[in-house]
């Protein structure tokens, strides 16, 4: 029952007031729903009514939360008697698991009164290590999105859940001929285990997993290179030269923080020793990713030419025997050739070759096999034999295969658990069409969207902050996905109605998730067992980075590699190629209702609100087209117009064009946002689809990025961002301090000193920063930063507190970019705050650049006198269309600013009283070193960003200010800022040049 | 005849009469009283129509603001890094136009330069509602309107806000609401054996009545002309370094802060005679426009307009000096963001912006080098318009486009005014003309006591009929 009807079920003996309210029996509404279907909506949700249930949830969650953690809450009652250890207003965190395009983070949930209100990483989580994606963390609006499903529909009209449970028990489903499963790719070992048993009881059904990024090419490389498919897990942290053929591990092609925390564990030079341990990264690439933007090295080539190149070096490191490279050319790519199999020779077992998912199967094989002949297999590469599971296929041609049969009328039944197929299938496959043939179609969902249009039953999806599950790692880390509030509007999770439809015993999906790990342990400690690993979020005992030992077992299989090479067809050329790449702010699709991520910019492209045909300079030249001219994609009779913008350092003759943009049915925020590439995206050439035809429609798009394009993309000779190779930097550390625009300053007057109690002070390591905007989307739930629209956007005044800067450096076709993430400054000698006529800016005893908004009369000119231009300002009330749900994701910690008054990064000063006031709780004046953790920095994967007292030598934050590449921007105005920067060191071939 | 044989005719060249016509001190007064008397001449119908039409715009001015004040400044244009756009530009404009009047007032006066005596009165009007519309803007520039008398030091016991003086928008508050005061009480002295003349012309009970009022019992006895002269010499006095000193404050917001483009030590003289240079503009134009529909030709004189033009010249000449100092300096100064700064301003963008406000600030005025040209009316005329627009670019180029494009090319940003940016200046515009229109129909444009006073003078020097030999 959903919460909405929990709580307008009146209690007490029934008396009516007026004839209304008699009327407002289930008999009478059920007639109305006959005589007029239209209006249904309007008598159940009419803004009054929805008003009282979300005043009325805020005030009652507080139970639901607290009892989250240990048992199932059917019932909410209001606390009319004190709970143990719970203090109202107090943030508790509760722990849980997110998966997403098959791969699992474990992470932490705050709930403020039972509302949670931001997703943080789980620290016990191997493969979060406290640090959460910006993907990861969006999921929390996802949960308070106002658009999402909340009725069971049949067909476009409105029904319910025992509707629909009688409705999965009349299904007469036989051995399962006709019965089909279609899911994203599941992570759950107990949904495995109840898949499996449905499959048992369905002896001819099957399970179909599909979604738009899928990892399964990197097992069907093993199934070449091995005989068997594999589990793959990268090491980078021991890997000292990495060539990364089209992967974008830093980025799109891994959804947990587990690659940045080790790529950059070996960036962050810090000592004497960390100057030799330095890593070293070749990207090849055909989009300009974070991979590349990492890279010391970046050639940029088109995606389908990666095969040859992946051939060609695998020729050269002599793992191809027979094989040889024709390397005598001078052109870049060769160069880069000979460079990278002399490092990765040279490197030997620290080196690693990885490649992407959205490279074919025998790129993998050859990766595999470049690994295994420098001896990297195993150190900074380990497989294992994966499990495969009878009749349950995965991937694009799996869901080709599905797609046959329901056109061919084979499938009677066809059960969509979450995803958005109908959106997201490629366009050859025609999937709408295949399942309006299907007689019985159920689409469980978060929103009703484009499958549920398509689909006969559509059911509203719980989500996992919602609902019971589990999910575990290809290592097999395992974490239950605890839920910490109830069903807002009434879903289910895959689980519960997979156990609907198969008649299983167990319906409620805490039972089913508690049973199943629960009978594996003793049973004298499932209880205790059971607490523990709620507490911490993972279950004990499997904690592992490390595969198992089956990978010995696997053995490298050379002539069928050889013999995969030789029957791969030469690559087709001619025409534009398309690629096809996940948006790092929408994903798929299902983040396009979610206005943290549609307006968090892409990394690279700085792009909001949509997506681009994305083109590189020259071809853009070639062909005629400018930034904002609308262009037509061809190829067959698949057409796409969609608006062009020009991407420094992008392969020629290609365009990119990310996916999960142009939903159609979608909720308000994402609405028509974008370009759907699905449109033209075809089974057979899935991420790389060359022969395209491009031509100029006439019409003009307005893009809207966060920064200006042209001349601005460049920092113009100013040394705002600075790096050094490391050679120079051994040669002369002083090199980074060289680039001051001028001689230390001094002040005619007696400055302020700063040396008493906390003084607060930042430092961010640009060398260990990739880009992720981790910490932007961070910082905007901790600080509720209002979304403000494209519009806006446009205008200029997008309000994130922390912004992610991008400069290109070099020549338009071959730049390379740098990414930079910029707070307040917190500056002593702070210019803003001379200048404001009411002091509602001011400086703290502690160094921070306290900003009152209750005293801001809103004259800007603190913004305008700001060198870093990091002050925003309210220009409208940037909340007043906030729906009412949206109210329960702002951290009640930080106001909600009004219009009219400026506001900035605070150093999250809740965060600093929060633990003073901890501090003094506990009897002790002193706040400990590392106690406070700033939104950014915490979940930073790249621990890039500390903060801390700099007025305590012994800091963390101390010790990396006395660094020689330790610097301040803008040093010359003399402001002094608190936060500083540490250059970044690249690690370039010198055989490469620079 | 006879008369002029006796002057010396180059002496008549350099310094011509200032009152033609050979009046009378009884047709001086009727000349100008009975513009404004109603009883007496006819209210022109084209009159109402002007002030219809102008009052129209202030509604819209009205419309515009209580829009903006309900919805918040993202009516407008601005953004981050634009901070302040139009509404910072159109202040800095209107207090520069509001110049000139304590110019004339004041220091011409002490300069005993008798030419000033026609044109002060309605200069000196000029300026206070300048400052009037001026003050609109930094009033509703506020994000939260209702809360901007924080800036002033009066109590608030609501949040306690004590005023940072270190902020040169405090310093604003002070400068600007000190001149709006000296210069209304020094229009309003000047006014008072005026206002006695209408009172004593009166016919109405009305008229008597608010006359008698504010003419404060003048009985024109020579004890009150010692005391006026005495009052009006000291007010003189202190509006003189006020004259200075508003721009220079102003001129101080920009000055004292860390922007490139802003922060430059020449703006307080290089803003005081841009704002005599646009103020003398501004008096031009409502001068020559009040010349032809009054047919005030005897009184405001080819001398009077001649003089003027020389002081635009001279101004405007100055400016263009300040121009180039900017870029010499930039350049010297070796810093790379100020010398960005003025390639920008100069080539960036905004290249347009910038060469308006070279072309008319700078290379139009010198055409006033020829006395030809610059005793045209039509070329004056002209000119007065083009130098405003030159000097509203001025501003708009110095606070916007500087802000366009400052430390960090990442926050870098384009700024585009919406409608009511346009509408709430074309606005301001209809509230300034507004309030001359009614300032013209209500009290005397020019000055009685003090033209009878050069009157006095030139009857010895230029008797008969000299006047109409010159012109």
């Amino acid at each position: 029952m959903s919460l909405i009807n929990i709580i307008q079920k009146p209690n007490g003996p029934k008396y009516w007031r007026s004839l209304d309210q008699l009327a407002n029996t289930p008999q009478f509404r059920e007639w109305i729903k006959r005589e007029f279907p239209e209006s249904v909506t309007e008598l159940e949700m009419d803004g009054s009514s929805r008003r009282t249930v979300l005043k009325l949830m805020a005030a009652s969650f507080g139970l639901a939360g607290l009892t989250a953690c240990s048992r199932p809450v059917e019932h909410i009652f209001p606390i009319s008697k004190g709970v143990e250890d719970y203090v109202p207003g107090k943030a508790y965190f509760y722990t849980t698991v997110m998966s997403l395009a098959g791969q699992v983070a474990g992470l932490l949930v705050e709930t403020h009164d039972g509302r949670p209100t931001k997703i943080e990483g789980n620290p016990d989580h191997p493969f979060s290590q406290g640090a959460a994606t910006a993907l990861a963390q969006a999921a929390l609006l996802n949960l308070y999105d106002p658009d999402r499903s909340a009725k069971v529909l049949q067909g476009t009209a409105e029904s319910s859940w025992e509707k629909f449970e009688a409705y999965a028990k009349s299904l007469s489903l036989g051995d399962g001929s006709g019965l089909r499963f279609l899911s994203e790719s599941v992570t759950s070992p107990s949904l495995k285990a109840l898949r499996a048993d449905t499959l048992k009881k369905f002896p001819k059904a099957k399970w179909v997993e599909y979604e738009s990024f899928q990892r399964t090419n990197g097992p069907l490389g093993g199934e070449i290179a091995f005989g068997s498919p594999v589990s793959i897990q990268t090491n980078f942290d021991k890997a000292k030269v990495i060539l990364a053929l089209d992967s974008d591990f830093l980025g799109l092609d891994w959804t947990t923080p587990l690659p940045t925390k080790q790529f950059s564990s070996r960036r962050r030079v810090q000592s004497e020793e960390d100057l030799e341990n330095i890593n070293r990264l070749y990207s090849v690439e055909s989009q300009f990713s974070i991979t590349g933007v990492n890279a010391d090295h970046r050639l940029r080539l088109a995606g389908s030419e990666m095969k040859q190149f992946a051939i060609d070096v695998a020729a050269a490191l002599g793992a191809l025997p027979g094989l040889n490279v024709l390397n005598n050319g001078n052109d870049r790519r060769s160069k880069f050739l000979a460079a990278v199999v002399k490092d990765l020779k040279s490197a030997g077992k620290e080196g690693l070759v990885i490649t992407s998912p959205r490279q074919p199967p025998i790129v993998h094989a050859l990766a595999f096999l470049m690994n295994q002949t420098i001896g990297s297999l195993g150190n900074t590469i380990t497989i294992s034999k994966a499990t495969s599971e009878d009749r349950v296929e995965s991937g694009v041609d799996a869901l080709k295969a599905l797609a046959g049969q329901m056109n061919s009328g084979q499938v009677s039944t066809l059960v969509v658990l979450g995803g958005n197929p109908a959106y997201s299938a490629p366009a050859d496959l025609q999937f709408p069409p295949a399942m309006a043939k299907v007689a019985n179609s159920i689409h469980l969902g978060p929103d009703v969207n484009e499958t549920a249009a398509a689909a006969k039953w559509h059911v509203p999806e719980a989500h996992f902050l919602e609902s019971w599950g589990d999910a575990a790692t290809g290592t097999g880390v395992a974490s239950i996905q605890q839920p910490v509030i109830e069903p807002i509007f009434g879903g289910r999770s895959a689980l519960e109605v997979l156990a609907l439809v198969s008649g299983s015993k167990d319906t409620k999906g805490h039972d089913i998730v508690k049973n199943y790990w629960t009978s594996q342990w003793p049973a004298a400690e499932r209880e205790k067992t059971w607490r523990k690993v709620l507490n911490d979020g993972v279950i004990p005992g499997r904690t592992s980075l490390s595969l198992s030992k089956d990978e010995v077992k696997l053995k490298l299989d050379l002539p069928r590699i050889q013999a995969a090479v030789a029957a791969e067809p030469k690559a087709a050329g001619g025409g534009i190629e398309v690629g096809f790449v996940p948006s790092a702010s929408v994903w798929d699709g299902r983040y396009a209702n979610n206005g943290w991520m549609q307006e968090a910019p892409d990394p690279i492209t700085k792009l909001v609100w949509g997506n681009a045909a994305l083109i590189s300079s020259a071809t853009a030249k070639a062909k005629g087209l400018e930034d904002g001219d609308m262009i037509a994609l061809r190829r067959g009779g698949m057409k796409l117009e969609a608006a062009v913008l020009t991407q420094p350092g992008q392969a020629d003759n290609t365009v990119v064009i990310s996916l999960g943009y142009g939903r159609v049915r979608c909720g308000r925020v994402g609405k028509d946002a974008g370009f759907n590439a699905n449109l033209i995206r075809t089974s057979d050439a899935f991420w790389y689809a060359p022969g395209f035809e491009i031509s100029k429609t006439g019409g003009k798009y307005e893009h809207a990025t966060t920064h200006e394009r042209g001349l601005a993309e460049h920092m113009n000779g100013r040394p705002i961002y600075r790096e050094a190779i490391i050679e120079d930097y051994k040669k002369n550390p002083k090199v980074i301090e060289e680039m001051n625009e001028v001689p230390p300053l001094h002040s005619v007057y007696s400055e302020r000193v700063y040396d008493k109690g906390y003084q607060w002070g930042m430092a961010i390591d640009l060398g260990a920063c990739t880009g992720c905007n981790a910490c932007v989307i961070a910082c905007q739930a901790e600080n509720n930063t209002p979304i403000v629209g494209k519009n806006q956007v446009i205008r200029g005044r997008e309000m994130h507190w922390i912004r992610m800067d991008r400069y290109y450096v070099g020549s338009e076709d071959e730049p390379r970019a740098v990414e930079q993430p910029v707070p307040c400054m917190q500056c002593e000698n702070a210019p803003c705050e001379n200048v404001c006529p009411v002091q509602a800016t001011s400086h703290s005893d502690e160094g921070l650049n306290d900003m009152v908004y209750n005293r801001c009369v809103g004259t800007r000119y603190c913004a305008n006198n700001c060198p870093f231009k990091v002050r925003h300002f309210n220009f409208l009330n940037f909340h007043k269309e906030d729906p009412q749900i949206m109210a329960m994701v702002f951290n009640p910690d930080v106001t909600v600013r009004m219009r009219g008054v400026m506001e900035k990064c605070t150093y999250c000063v809740q965060r600093i009283e929060e633990t003073r006031i901890k501090a003094r709780a506990e009897g002790r004046r002193e706040i400990k070193e590392g106690e406070i953790l700033t939104a950014c920095q915490q979940t930073c994967p790249a621990d890039a960003i500390v903060f801390g007292n700099v007025n305590d030598p012994q800091s963390k934050v101390s010790k990396l200010k006395k660094q020689e590449r330790n610097y301040a921007m803008l040093a010359e105005l003399d402001i002094k800022p608190r936060t500083t920067y540490l250059a970044r060191l690249r690690n370039p071939n010198p055989e490469l040049g620079v | 005849m006879s008369a002029i044989v006796q002057q010396d005719p180059a002496l008549l060249e350099t310094n011509p009469p200032l009152v033609l016509g050979n009046p009378s001190y009884h047709d001086l007064s009727e000349r100008i009283s009975t513009i404004i008397e109603p009883e007496i001449g006819q209210t022109p119908m084209k009159y109402w129509i002007t002030l219809g039409v102008t009052a129209s715009i202030t509604g819209l001015l009205g419309a515009m603001l209580t829009y903006l004040a309900v919805t918040g400044i993202g009516v407008w244009g601005n953004n981050r890094p634009v901070g302040w756009a139009w509404d910072i530009t159109n202040f800095v404009f209107w207090i520069g136009i509001g110049h000139a009047g304590t110019l004339i007032s004041a220091i011409l006066f002490l300069f005993r330069q008798k030419w000033r005596t026609s044109i002060n009165r309605s200069a000196e009007a000029m300026t206070l509602f300048a400052v009037m519309c001026a003050g609109i803007f930094p009033l509703f520039h506020t994000g939260r309107p209702w809360r901007a008398y924080w800036l002033f030091p009066v109590p608030n016991t609501d949040h306690n806000v004590w005023q940072n003086f270190r902020s040169p928008l405090v310093w604003d508050v002070f400068a600007v609401s000190t001149y709006f005061t000296v210069s209304l009480l020094f229009w309003f002295t000047g006014l008072v054996p005026d206002l006695a003349t209408l009172r004593d012309r009166a016919v109405t009970k009305i008229r008597q009545w608010v006359f008698g009022f504010f003419s404060l019992g003048w009985r024109g006895s020579a004890r009150h002309w010692r005391n006026y002269e005495a009052a009006y010499l000291i007010l003189a006095g202190i509006s003189t370094p006020l004259v200075l000193s508003v721009h220079s404050v102003v001129s101080f917001d920009f000055a004292t802060s860390v922007i490139p483009g802003w922060h430059t030590t020449i703006f307080p003289p290089y803003f005081v005679a841009g704002a005599i240079f646009s103020g003398f503009a501004c008096v031009m134009t409502l001068l020559l426009i009040a010349r032809w529909t009054l047919n005030l030709q005897d009184l405001i004189t080819m001398k009077h307009l001649e003089n003027m033009n020389k002081i635009i010249l001279v101004t405007g000449s100055i400016v263009g000096y300040a121009y180039c100092t900017e870029f010499f300096i930039a350049w010297y100064s070796g810093n790379i963001y100020e010398r960005f700064t003025f390639l920008n301003r100069a080539f960036g963008p905004y290249w347009w912006a910038a060469w308006s406000m070279y072309t008319c600030n700078v290379f139009i005025p010198q055409l006033y080098w020829f006395k030809k040209l610059r005793t045209n009316l039509w070329v004056m005329f002209i000119i007065s318009i083009t130098t405003n627009i030159g000097m509203w670019f001025e501003r708009f180029v110095i606070i916007a486009t500087s802000l366009t494009r400052d430390f960090l090319p990442s926050s870098w940003w384009f700024f585009h005014p919406t409608w009511v940016d346009m509408c709430t200046f074309l606005g301001t515009i209809g509230l300034f003309l507004t309030l001359f229109l009614v300032f013209a129909r209500f009290l005397p444009l020019i000055a009685i006591s003090e033209v009878k006073g050069v009157r006095a003078t030139e009857k010895h020097v230029f008797p008969a009929e000299a006047g109409e030999m010159v012109a």
